[in-house]
């Protein structure tokens, strides 16, 4: 009944798995840098890091959305359309490319925030549809192709550029991390995201201002798609208006792996880039194993082995829970 | 009973809530005939039976799929994976008659094998789905995500990615046949919808469906069997699923694991939910997913057919069905 216990003992299982992924990502390392001769690299460190920055950011709007027991499904969607966005504002200024694309990701954020807190649709739907609409505006300001950026006012730097060694998405990935480890560590907000998770009707009973909290999330996931959107059409120099497909399911993932509970009012940040990294690495020893030969393993296995991992990490997940309401009842 | 809550609504609410109950009862009736009325207005040859066919045989897949997830939905889950499934549905029974799974000895038989085994595995892959919403309580979103995901890559690796194109009479009767000069597939779908009301309406498992949705733990405590009805309801659902994606395969004389299917989920969600059947479960409209699946075939059309960017029609269709959970939801309260 106490909120505060329920949090309390929603945390051990909780706990367990995010303990469990940042030891595998270990494991991971260890096995690839000991079996493959160019893993620990500086081209497939660096490499690796500028195209999977985007799938983390990503990945952490979309923790916090779970974390208030809700779900954002069109974060692809506004990926693709942010990266068109951004692309046609290019021309004019590297801001203006990047500032436009993020705000295009505000504005489908918003809108599913209004949908899920002022018509009060379930999340899942209303995010459906909004995907919908952001891949249909997408192609419509794109007119149905992919929209070169330009590669004169700087705009591409933000992709495909360093800065003191290190890829500039990486920084923008590690600077949004590390605010986002604050909001939910350090800030009143965070707290009460958790509570809304753990219940929406004790949360607003306990005064939180629960429409606005709810609404800031899905802005904050719209924003960081955007964002994402930006960074791939800066990497790849032109805005993709049919790319993002499955990018969804790739951040779900990530924050399930992260050992963040589905059911929401339980999460974490740091666990959170520790499932989305781990996810890219099996894809990028895949890669390396077919390069040794032994296997081929076609990219369609690809979707079967993320799938098998989903498949994994839920059922152990279940597991977990099962055993905490298990507890309970004794 | 139905009757005396219309009674008590009708004096006890507000105006407001009153045309949101009318709009919830009466609102995808009223737009499907709208559609048809601007159609016969503003779109050149649309009382042909050549557009008829047309519609009847787009919207056959669409109705069959749909009418799985509203049993789904009837129960409070949801099948995200029915795409995947026709991919594998229909990567499946091309090779089954061509040969390429086992070496065929007798036509017939592998064109009746053809039939029936991809819509077992995609019967089964659907048990497999309630599986992990029953056995291990995965909330229905993340349970079907799994094969969602998993599903279109298992049909990719099968047929590594390749076109099958095929030409066998037998097989693609499903979809280019007629009977009485009636379309096959339409029959089919026909015969399915029939099928499915009257199970809802007549049948004890019908009920159990709408129990388990209203209120699973009452359900329980009745006595009535919700894991058992639950994993039925996926299975259809699969199985379903399996035979559209024969019939999409049949209709284009090819599988491409990569396309059959892709984004079905949605348009069976959205049937479904234009069709009036709350999405949060109890209620199974069947009548209503199909006009709900005709709704949404006809805007495509009516889009498509004057003039208007595919790329628009997907933002109409994200509008139509915010608007019509909007107005369910909101008929439901009262």
């Amino acid at each position: 009944m106490n909120p505060l216990l329920k949090a309390l003992t929603l945390k051990s299982p909780g706990d367990m798995a995010r303990l469990g992924v940042i030891l595998a990502l270990f494991g991971l390392i260890l096995f690839g840098a000991l079996r493959y001769e160019n893993f620990l690299s500086q081209y497939n460190i660096l490499s690796f890091l500028r195209y999977n920055s985007m799938f983390a950011l990503i990945a952490l709007g979309m923790a916090f959305v779970i974390m208030t027991g809700g779900i954002d499904l069109s974060v692809g969607g506004t990926a693709a359309m942010a990266s068109v966005v951004a692309a046609l504002l290019s021309p004019y200024h590297w801001a203006a490319g990047l500032f436009g694309g993020i705000a295009a990701g505000l504005a489908v954020g918003a809108l599913n925030g209004f949908t899920v807190t002022v018509m009060r649709i379930q999340p899942f739907i209303a995010t459906l549809a909004t995907m919908l609409a952001a891949y249909g505006t997408g192609l419509l300001l794109a007119g149905n192709q992919s929209v070169s950026v330009s590669y004169d006012s700087g705009f591409t730097a933000i992709g495909q550029d360093d800065f003191l060694g290190f890829p500039i998405p990486a920084w923008i990935a590690l600077l949004v991390y590390v605010a986002g480890w604050l909001v939910l560590e350090r800030l009143p907000v965070g707290r009460h995201v958790l509570a809304i998770g753990d219940g929406e009707a004790t949360a607003a009973l306990m005064g939180l201002k629960v429409r606005r909290t709810l609404a800031a999330v899905y802005i904050g996931s719209g924003a960081l798609a955007g964002l994402a959107g930006v960074i791939l059409a800066s990497q790849f120099g032109a805005g993709q208006p049919t790319e993002g497909v499955g990018w969804e399911l790739f951040a779900i993932a990530s924050v399930v792996v992260g050992g963040t509970l589905l059911t929401g009012g339980s999460g974490s940040v740091g666990a959170t880039l520790a499932g989305a990294l781990l996810l890219a690495m099996v894809f990028n020893i895949l890669n390396f194993e077919n390069g040794l030969g032994w296997i081929s393993l076609s990219a369609y296995w690809q979707s079967v082995i993320r799938g098998g991992f989903l498949l994994i990490v839920v059922v152990l997940q279940a597991r977990l829970m099962s055993r905490r309401t298990g507890e309970e009842r004794v | 009973m139905t009757t005396i809550e219309t009674q008590a609504t009708a004096t006890a609410v507000p105006s407001g809530k009153r045309f949101f109950t009318l709009a919830g009862r009466y609102g995808t009736v009223a737009a499907f005939l709208a559609l048809i009325l601007f159609n016969v207005v503003f779109t050149p040859n649309f009382l042909s039976l050549q557009t008829l066919n047309v519609n009847l045989t787009q919207v056959a897949t669409i109705v069959i799929v749909a009418i799985g997830m509203t049993l789904v939905i009837a129960t409070g889950g949801i099948d995200l994976s029915v795409g995947s499934l026709m991919a594998i549905g229909g990567a499946l029974a091309p090779m089954i008659f061509m040969g390429t799974l086992f070496p065929v000895s007798s036509m017939p038989a592998a064109v009746a094998l053809a039939f029936v085994l991809p819509v077992v595995a995609t019967g089964l892959l659907g048990l497999f789905n309630g599986l992990l919403v029953t056995r291990f309580a995965i909330q229905p979103i993340i349970a079907t995500l799994v094969l969602f995901i998993a599903g279109r890559g298992i049909a990719q690796v099968m047929t590594n990615g390749n076109l099958q194109v095929f030409r066998n009479e037998g097989f693609q009767f499903i979809a280019l046949g007629r009977v009485a000069g009636i379309p096959a597939q339409v029959i089919l779908m026909i015969a399915i919808a029939a099928i499915a009301w009257a199970a809802i309406r007549y049948t004890m498992f019908g009920r159990q469906i709408i129990a388990v949705g209203g209120n699973e733990k009452a359900a329980r405590l009745t006595g009535i069997p919700v894991h058992r009805v639950k994993l039925l309801v996926y299975m259809i659902s699969g199985a379903l699923a399996g035979v559209a994606g024969l019939i999409v395969v049949a209709r284009n004389s090819a599988s491409d694991a990569n396309l059959v299917g892709l984004g079905m989920e949605l348009d069976a969600i959205a049937a479904v939910a234009v069709g009036g059947t709350l999405l949060t479960g109890g209620r199974a409209n069947i009548v209503g997913t199909v006009i709900g699946a005709l709704v949404i075939q006809l805007v495509r059309y009516t889009l498509l057919a004057n003039g208007v960017p595919d790329a628009a029609a997907l933002i109409v269709k994200a509008a139509l069905i915010l608007l019509a959970v909007f107005i369910q939801q909101r008929a439901g309260k009262s």
